[in-house]
């Protein structure tokens, strides 16, 4: 049996964030009680949609600059695994917010545009479903996923921090806002040591199983990829 | 020492590095117990919880590899 060592990488730092992730003593603050352990888990969610759609991007630039089909399969599956990643951070995030925020959906500023990034995406699958023609779709929806992407970032990293939102990270003074969300001392020096780690192993995950779904996408199409 | 910086290697010692933290960790389960059993009951059970999250996972990665290996294979055929 030979396993990448990334994704040796991987399974040891999943190990040790289900491990460590509950072993370590958490700080308790306000009524998140042992919740905060959800950031080991919730929040790595997000910075792996982040690295898997910026992938994405990359392939979509990279197809238009080479016109290589290969591309267009590489940008569709790590989209596709990225709206996975972001669907599970939503789940997450409601059950969480049922326990902290007393409803699993505010209507929150961070929930919608999470929301609407996830739409947004979803429209990218549902144009590629749309056309047959191979090199079309390719360009067609390489170019989408290029506005996709700086629509995404705004809309998940931007707006909600310059409104009033529940979730950590939202402007100053509002309702249980205004607390920092990675910034400063909001996370104990304990929590960072598994913090770090977890995102890395999650990203490493997602690129995992975009993998699979682009070896498959590629003996799939392998009459239409010129080498 | 050709390539003093690669990803490989920058990616493994951080990972290495962190694996100090079990340091921390073992004082407070051997603390409470001496057995598992009471282990698991400590802390308001949450290693019960850490328990279930660990075999979620281990089930996950086997069939994640199970599927590499797949893939691999039908690589290799075509």
């Amino acid at each position: 049996m030979k396993l990448k060592w990334w994704k040796i990488v991987c399974i040891l730092l999943l190990f040790f964030t289900f491990s460590a992730g509950f072993i370590i003593k958490v700080p308790i603050l306000g009524n998140l009680h042992q919740s905060i352990r959800n950031f080991f888990f919730h929040v790595p969610m997000w910075f792996g949609q982040i690295a898997l759609l910026a992938l994405s991007l990359g392939y979509s630039i990279a197809y238009l600059r080479t016109q290589n089909i290969k591309y267009d399969i590489y940008a569709a599956e790590f989209a596709r695994t990225g709206i996975i990643f972001g669907s599970l951070g939503l789940i997450t995030g409601a059950i969480w917010a049922t326990y902290t925020w007393g409803e699993p959906w505010s209507n929150d500023p961070k929930q919608i545009a999470a929301a609407i990034a996830i739409l947004i995406y979803l429209a990218y699958l549902v144009l590629r479903g749309s056309m047959t023609d191979f090199d079309k779709r390719a360009r067609i929806s390489a170019v989408y996923n290029i506005f996709a992407f700086f629509i995404y970032i705004p809309l998940i990293m931007i707006l909600p921090r310059m409104v009033q939102s529940l979730h950590p990270g939202g402007l100053e003074g509002a309702k249980g806002g205004g607390n920092p969300a990675l910034g400063g001392d909001s996370l104990d020096a304990t929590m960072k040591m598994i913090f770090w780690p977890a995102v890395l192993g999650w990203i490493l995950l997602g690129i995992w199983i975009s993998n699979l779904k682009i070896r498959l996408g590629l003996i799939a199409n392998k009459n239409l990829i010129n080498e | 020492m050709s390539k003093p910086l690669s990803l490989k290697r920058i990616i493994l010692s951080s990972f290495l590095s962190f694996y100090s933290l079990i340091l921390f960790a073992q004082p407070v389960a051997d603390s409470s117990a001496t057995n598992v059993d009471a282990v698991m009951r400590s802390n308001d059970k949450i290693y019960v919880v850490m328990a279930v999250c660990i075999t979620i996972l281990v089930v996950l990665i086997i069939y994640l590899i199970r599927i590499d290996l797949k893939i691999s294979k039908k690589e290799k055929a075509n």
